[in-house]
This record gives C-alpha cells, sequence and structure tokens, in this order.
C-alpha cells in the first residue's frame, strides 16, 4: 500500500496510467484532425481566390484569402427566378412557427406526462420513445396521403405542423421535468388553489430553462436545414438551403460560391451551440432512458 | 388496539365514498380519468399532432402493405403479395437489404462506441478544453450540409485534393472517379456518415459522465479497482446504463436511416446500385413510382427491423456491468 499516488497538477488521479493517458491523447488527437480538417477544408476553400481554387497539385492552405465568393454567392442570389428574400422569408417563417409550435404543445404534454397521474399515461410515453426507434421514412408515404386529404399539399401547414408534434423535444423536456421540478413544490402549489396549468406556466416552466432552449436548438435545427419537401412543390414556398443548393448545383464553376454557402449555412447552428453548450449538456444529464 | 385500526377503517370510507375495492376495474379507471382530465386536456395538442402524423400513418402502412394501392384506383386487398414480391421478385430490393444491413452492422456500433469512448476520454479534461473539443467532435453532425466537403476532396477529377495529390505523387495514373466508382463508393460513405455521427448520443455521454460522483470512483479503488477499464466496466457504463439505452436507440435510427449522404454524394442511384439501400428503394417505389401498396411493404419491413434491432440491443446493454 506504499504505492505513491498519481497527481495531475495539484490533484490526486485514481487508476489512471500514464501510458494510458498518452494513448488516449494520440487517440484523441487522431480523430479530432479527421473531425476538424474537413471542416477547415471549407473554410479555407470559401475565401480562396479562383485561380486558387483550380491548381494543380491543389493546396489545402490559401495564399490570397478574398471574401469575392461571398459576394458572387449573393450576386448569384440576386438572379434567382424568386426574389432571394423570399426563401430567406419561408425558411424563417417555416422554423419560427414550427419551433413555437412544439415548444408550447411539447412542455404542456411533458408537463402532464412528467407530473400528473392519468391512466393511459405510462402507454401514451410508451408510444411516444418507440417513435424515436425509426426513421421518419418509414412514414413518409403515408404522411403523403394524409397530406393530401387534409388538403395541405403545397402550403405551409404541411411542414409546420407535423413539426409540433417532434418527439425527441417531448422526450428530453419530459425527462429534465421529472428530475428538475421536485413533486413537492407542485403538490404546496396545489394546496394553495393553483390550477394545474398555473402550476405548470408559473412554478415547472420557469425551473427547466435548459431543457426549453434545447427543445428550441433541436427544433430549429431541424426546420433550419431542411430541404426539398415532398410536399411543396411551389417556389415561392420552397426553403433557403433548398434554394442554395440549386444555386450551388453549378458544378465546377461555383465551387468558390458554394463553399461559401456551405459556411454560411453551417455556422448559424454551430454559432448557436457554442452559445448553448452548457445548457445543451444539463438536459442531456437527465436524457437517459430507464427500463 | 384493534378497535382504532378498525375506527380508521370505517372512517376512511366515509372521506372517500368510494374505495379501490369496491369498484371494478373499469369503473376506477373512468373515475380516474374524470379526477385528472386536466392531463388529457394538456397532452391533446401534442399527442393529436402525434397520432395524425406518426401513429397513424404507421398503422396506415401496415394495413396498405397487403394492398396494391397506388392512389388512383380503389385499393385491392391482395394478402401476402407484396412480401412476396419483394423478396422473391425483386433483386434490387436483396441488394437494399444486404447494403442497409452492412451499412447498419458497421456504422451502428462503431459511431456509439466512438461517442462513448470520446466522450470518457475527454471527461477528464478542463472544463473549458473540454467544451472545444466537444465542439470541434459534434460540429459536423449540426453542420446542415457540410459532408458535401467529402465530395470536394475526394472529386472524380484531378481537381480533388485526394486525387490530385496521388497524381502528383505518381501513385495513380488516372484520377479514380471515388465516389462514382463500386469499388470506393460504400466505404467512402461509411467514413463520411461516421463523421457525421457524433451527434445527440455523443452529448448525452458526455452529460451522463459529468453526472457520475467522484466518491463511486474513490470507493471503486478502495475496494480493489486496479485500472481505468475496469472502472468503466464495474462503475461508469452500469451508473451511466438509462444514458446508454437512449445514446443506442438514436445510432441505430441513424444507422438503418442512411440514404440521404449517400443520395447527395453518389447520386439516385448510386453507381451499379451500389449503395442502394432500404431508404432508396422507399423513396423509388413510394416517392417516384406511387407504387403506395408495396412501398408500405417495404417502409413496414424497414420497420420492423429497426425496432427489431432496438429490442435486440436493449436486451444486450442490460447485461453492462454484470
Amino acid at each position: 500500500m506504499a504505492k505513491k499516488l498519481r497527481t495531475r497538477g495539484h490533484k490526486v488521479v485514481l487508476n489512471r496510467s500514464r501510458g494510458g493517458d498518452a494513448g488516449i491523447t494520440v487517440f484523441l488527437v487522431i480523430m479530432g484532425v479527421f473531425m476538424f480538417l474537413p471542416m477547415l477544408y471549407v473554410l479555407l476553400q470559401s475565401v480562396k481566390p479562383l485561380d486558387e481554387l483550380w491548381m494543380y497539385p491543389p493546396r489545402f492552405y490559401v495564399i490570397n484569402p478574398t471574401l469575392s465568393n461571398f459576394s458572387d454567392l449573393f450576386s448569384l442570389m440576386s438572379d434567382s427566378w424568386v426574389p432571394f428574400s423570399r426563401y430567406i422569408f419561408n425558411t424563417v417563417f417555416i422554423s419560427v412557427a414550427g419551433t413555437f409550435g412544439n415548444l408550447v404543445f411539447a412542455s404542456l404534454a411533458a408537463y402532464a406526462l412528467a407530473k400528473l397521474h392519468f391512466p393511459g399515461r405510462d402507454f401514451m410515453f410508451n408510444i411516444v420513445v418507440r417513435s424515436l426507434m425509426f426513421t421518419s421514412t418509414v412514414t413518409s408515404v403515408c404522411v403523403f396521403i394524409i397530406m393530401s386529404w387534409l388538403g395541405w399539399i403545397d402550403t405551409y401547414l404541411a411542414v409546420i405542423v407535423p413539426s409540433f408534434g417532434y418527439t425527441l423535444g417531448l422526450y428530453l423536456m419530459k425527462q429534465f421535468m421529472e428530475t428538475n421540478v421536485a413533486d413537492e413544490i407542485l403538490e404546496s402549489a396545489r394546496l394553495d388553489g393553483a390550477s394545474e396549468l398555473y402550476a405548470f406556466w408559473a412554478i415547472a416552466m420557469p425551473m427547466v430553462k435548459p431543457a426549453w432552449l434545447t427543445l428550441i436548438i433541436y427544433c430549429f435545427q431541424g426546420l433550419w436545414n431542411s430541404g426539398s419537401s415532398i410536399y411543396i412543390y411551389s417556389e415561392q414556398l420552397k426553403s433557403l438551403n433548398y434554394a442554395i443548393s440549386q444555386i450551388t448545383a453549378g458544378g465546377i464553376a461555383r465551387a468558390g460560391a458554394s463553399a461559401a454557402a456551405t459556411v454560411i449555412m453551417m455556422a448559424v447552428p454551430i454559432l448557436v451551440f457554442v452559445v448553448s453548450q452548457s445548457n445543451i449538456i444539463e438536459t442531456m444529464g437527465s436524457s437517459g432512458m430507464k427500463d | 388496539m384493534s378497535n382504532s385500526t378498525e375506527s380508521a377503517a370505517v372512517e376512511a370510507p366515509a372521506k372517500k365514498p368510494v374505495s379501490r375495492k369496491d369498484m371494478t376495474r373499469l369503473q376506477w379507471t373512468l373515475k380516474e380519468m374524470k379526477t385528472n382530465k386536466v392531463g388529457y386536456f394538456m397532452v391533446a395538442p401534442f399527442m393529436i399532432v402525434f397520432l395524425a402524423f406518426t401513429v397513424v400513418p404507421v398503422v396506415l402502412s401496415i394495413v396498405l402493405s397487403f394492398t396494391d394501392f397506388n392512389m388512383l384506383q380503389f385499393p385491392n386487398f391482395v394478402f401476402l403479395d407484396n412480401y412476396i414480391r419483394l423478396f422473391l421478385d425483386d433483386d434490387l430490393f436483396i441488394t437494399a437489404i444486404t447494403n442497409t444491413l452492412i451499412f447498419a452492422v458497421i456504422t451502428g456500433p462503431t459511431s456509439y462506441f466512438l461517442s462513448l469512448f470520446i466522450a470518457w476520454f475527454i471527461n477528464e479534461l478542463s472544463p473549458k478544453i473540454r467544451a472545444l473539443v466537444t465542439l470541434v467532435f459534434y460540429a459536423p453532425s449540426i453542420g446542415g450540409n457540410v459532408y458535401l466537403v467529402w465530395g470536394t476532396l475526394f472529386s472524380s477529377d484531378s481537381y480533388g485534393w485526394v486525387n490530385g495529390w496521388l497524381l502528383n505523387w505518381g501513385l495513380i495514373d488516372e484520377p479514380i472517379l471515388w465516389f462514382y466508382d463500386a469499388d470506393y463508393a460504400m466505404p467512402l460513405c461509411i467514413v463520411v456518415a461516421l463523421w457525421t455521427s457524433l451527434g445527440t448520443a455523443f452529448l448525452s455521454f458526455i452529460a451522463g459522465l459529468q453526472g457520475i460522483s467522484k466518491s463511486y470512483y474513490e470507493a471503486a479503488a478502495v475496494d480493489g479497482i486496479r485500472n481505468r477499464w475496469q472502472e468503466l466496466w464495474y462503475v461508469t457504463l452500469p451508473v451511466m446504463k438509462p444514458q446508454l439505452m437512449f445514446g443506442a436507440v438514436l445510432a441505430i435510427t441513424g444507422s438503418f436511416g442512411f440514404g440521404g449522404i449517400v443520395t447527395a454524394l453518389c447520386g439516385f442511384p448510386s453507381v451499379d446500385y451500389c449503395c442502394w439501400t432500404i431508404v432508396h428503394h422507399l423513396e423509388d417505389y413510394g416517392g417516384q413510382r406511387w407504387e403506395v401498396g408495396y412501398s408500405s411493404t417495404i417502409a413496414v419491413l424497414l420497420f420492423a427491423m429497426e425496432i427489431g434491432a432496438n429490442m435486440l440491443v436493449q436486451k444486450l446493454l442490460s447485461k453492462v456491468g454484470q
């Protein structure tokens, strides 16, 4: 037992060999390079002038960075058939409306599933969990049939309304409420005569802000990144992502503008994640599935 | 003594006129439903949307898979014809199911263990560095269609970065077609899929590891845990089992639903159908030919495979730490 304890800085570490630490560091560096280099490559491509984009042999880094690809992208945008602002409006409108609806619907349901007792509650939640287990492609054809029955084909509704029932948001919110909202607080509010809706809105919701944020970010990201939808064929209703993919589909001649478009589209979700990382991780703390 | 319990038993029904035992199960359920009706009002908006766009489509697919519905004529019941055609008369479906299984068996477990081990390895870094490393690993999965950069890196002409260098070093004489070459397309798509796969499950693992109290590890060291691997198996994994379950669900869904990346990088269809998956088969029959009955059969099989894989994996995970 006289073995000397290993320390890192001033902290004692148990059960960590130096060899293991070194091996793990090497693995992480290799994986990190594999993950990061393609991202860096897009960034560099987006600021390369034309002659550097078509250089042989190709060069990874850039010598004369320029923003001309971005201005090219905007001039390509102004040439589009439908005014470009329309695509931007569509994506923003769909993302905001869909996310707002999902937040309201999913939080209400999450509160009831986490904190109220009523017959059928566990059954409902089980079905929701099952729905996380298969891809949405499975239902795409039948959803199309239902949309056409409802007469929603080629309207905003076809994209917005289904996102209200987005289950990952409900799942994370319900799990988070279960661990972070104490039953005693709700019980005492009820004794004071608070209605269930008041308890939900004034007591539970302020306690689960990280989960709100996570739900908003997940739903928004999904809608923001959605490209061409099979439910929408009018050009005026199509999304920004679709428009950009059309612009950049021009092949070789538009490689620079295409990289610029990719950078813009990826910057939004990544920046949002940077600001909200700690909240998302906090929400994920209760994301586990109990048997 | 016995008197007081008796009086309590008599008094209790006076406060609550009927106890559960006096009613049939149905009566009790109805009463519970009435007293808690606010719960139903609160779940109703979500559940109606969820029913209409998830549950009903699944049920409808199962029903339609036994018919020859084509959106135009009234469907006829054809019994198992669609299923028989799928397995005996549709060679492309056999290709699709094989490719889907190859993709799923490789990318599912690999992405799962990559997420788990990377989350575990970075767990001991200082919070600021950990946040940065998390961003580097997580970014590809949220960056929209940033995976298209692989198409530029492995572009089929000599301006593609990989081809350019291979030519320059004299390793090849003419550009390799990469995503348009049946030999390379599948492995490359698997690499790209793995590149984008450190997503929600990864974050869930990071959070799960953060939530484990240090005292567990100290107690384990006293109890004779001798290295980090024993610690992982006997302490860490059992404690974060709920996260492991959640991560597995997401990994399975992601790996079976694989198809979008292939379409974007290899075209639709891919060369010689080398990367044709069930998702593509479904899009082809459902979205392009409108053979709804037949495509529902494909959807039902994909659904069954995903649910089956989930049940199997949940069973395996219940053995963790034993």
